[in-house]
């Protein structure tokens, strides 16, 4: 029980942190390219053309993935924030700063992925559906994640609020995850479900599960390089950020 | 292969605007944000290092 909080404190202090980030995101950057790379490739030379809504399905391939990473970044986000909330880890709260505005990029994407899809399949760019608004009102929470965040100057006090403004948020992600079924909505419903069988050709599930599987290792890789940010910016006096920082000092110096 | 060309592969079927618009923005939000994290690496890592000189 002891060896294990040691274990635990010793990976979540910044010291140890700092170097595990900077040796994972290149490894993930690389897959989120490979990734992606063969996604791209399925999802535009080996799915077939959709029968009802014909080549401007495509979009999905990149608006599903966004759209289930924006809700995914929150949860994490949230997670975070209330470990930081329960536990007062200081590089819990730098984690949950870390994903907020990756997130709040996804929520725009789906958003506007979405409305590049519905002004040619519904006629519409932009409608008031349950699905729409819910997910309208995520990049609202997340852009008041950050605004809080940014405009409190008693970092402790920033770090606190903005956690606690993430968790409450948090009841919106089921709301827009189940908002398909709960109400009837012009969104269609999900084409992919733990329980049923998909109801798309597997050529297409399968580049769509890539595109996602990708856009997740870029969101850890690009999430570990803002912390690494923060890192540096809250820590500019204490011993540890010289010496772990020492070989990025020497790359900016070379 | 099921496009007969490469223009008949950027029409995508008459659905062009959308779908390159889609991808289009995506690749920029990504590619930017990626850039962004640099620079905020780098000046952080600057402002530690004239901390450091004003220190000594």
């Amino acid at each position: 029980m002891s060896d294990s909080r040691v274990t635990w404190s010793k990976y979540s202090s910044p010291q140890a942190l700092y170097p595990l980030a900077g040796t994972l995101i290149p490894w993930c950057a690389g897959a989120a390219i490979l990734f992606m790379a063969a996604g791209l490739y399925l999802g535009f030379f080996v799915a077939p053309t959709d029968f009802q809504q014909g080549e401007a399905y495509r979009i999905i391939f990149v608006h599903v993935p966004a759209a289930w990473m924006s809700m995914l970044l929150y949860v994490a986000m949230a997670l975070w924030a209330g470990i930081g909330l329960g536990l007062k880890a200081r590089p819990s709260f730098m984690m949950a700063q870390a994903i907020a505005p990756t997130g709040a990029m996804f929520t725009f994407l789906a958003l506007l992925t979405g409305a590049l899809w519905g002004k040619p399949t519904w006629g519409a760019w932009w409608v008031w559906d349950a699905r729409l608004t819910s997910e309208l009102i995520l990049l609202f929470l997340y852009l008041g994640v950050m605004l809080l965040h940014a405009s409190i100057d008693d970092l402790r006090r920033a770090d606190r609020a903005s956690a606690l403004f993430a968790l409450v948020g948090v009841v919106n992600v089921p709301i827009i995850y189940f908002s398909v079924r709960w109400w009837n909505t012009l969104h269609q419903g999900a084409s992919v479900s733990m329980t049923a069988a998909p109801k798309m050709a597997a050529t297409m599930l399968l580049a769509m599960l890539l595109m996602t599987i990708g856009f997740w290792l870029y969101s850890i890789a690009v999430i570990l390089a803002r912390l690494r940010c923060v890192m540096l910016e809250r820590n500019r006096q204490p011993r540890w950020s010289q010496s772990a920082a020492e070989q990025d000092v020497k790359e900016v110096r070379a | 292969m099921m496009w007969g060309s490469f223009s008949e592969f950027l029409a995508m079927g008459g659905y062009g605007f959308y779908v390159w618009l889609s991808f289009g923005t995506t690749a920029l939000c990504m590619v930017w944000e990626v850039l962004a994290v640099r620079r905020r690496q780098a000046t952080a890592l600057q402002a530690g290092l004239s901390e450091e000189g004003a220190n000594h």
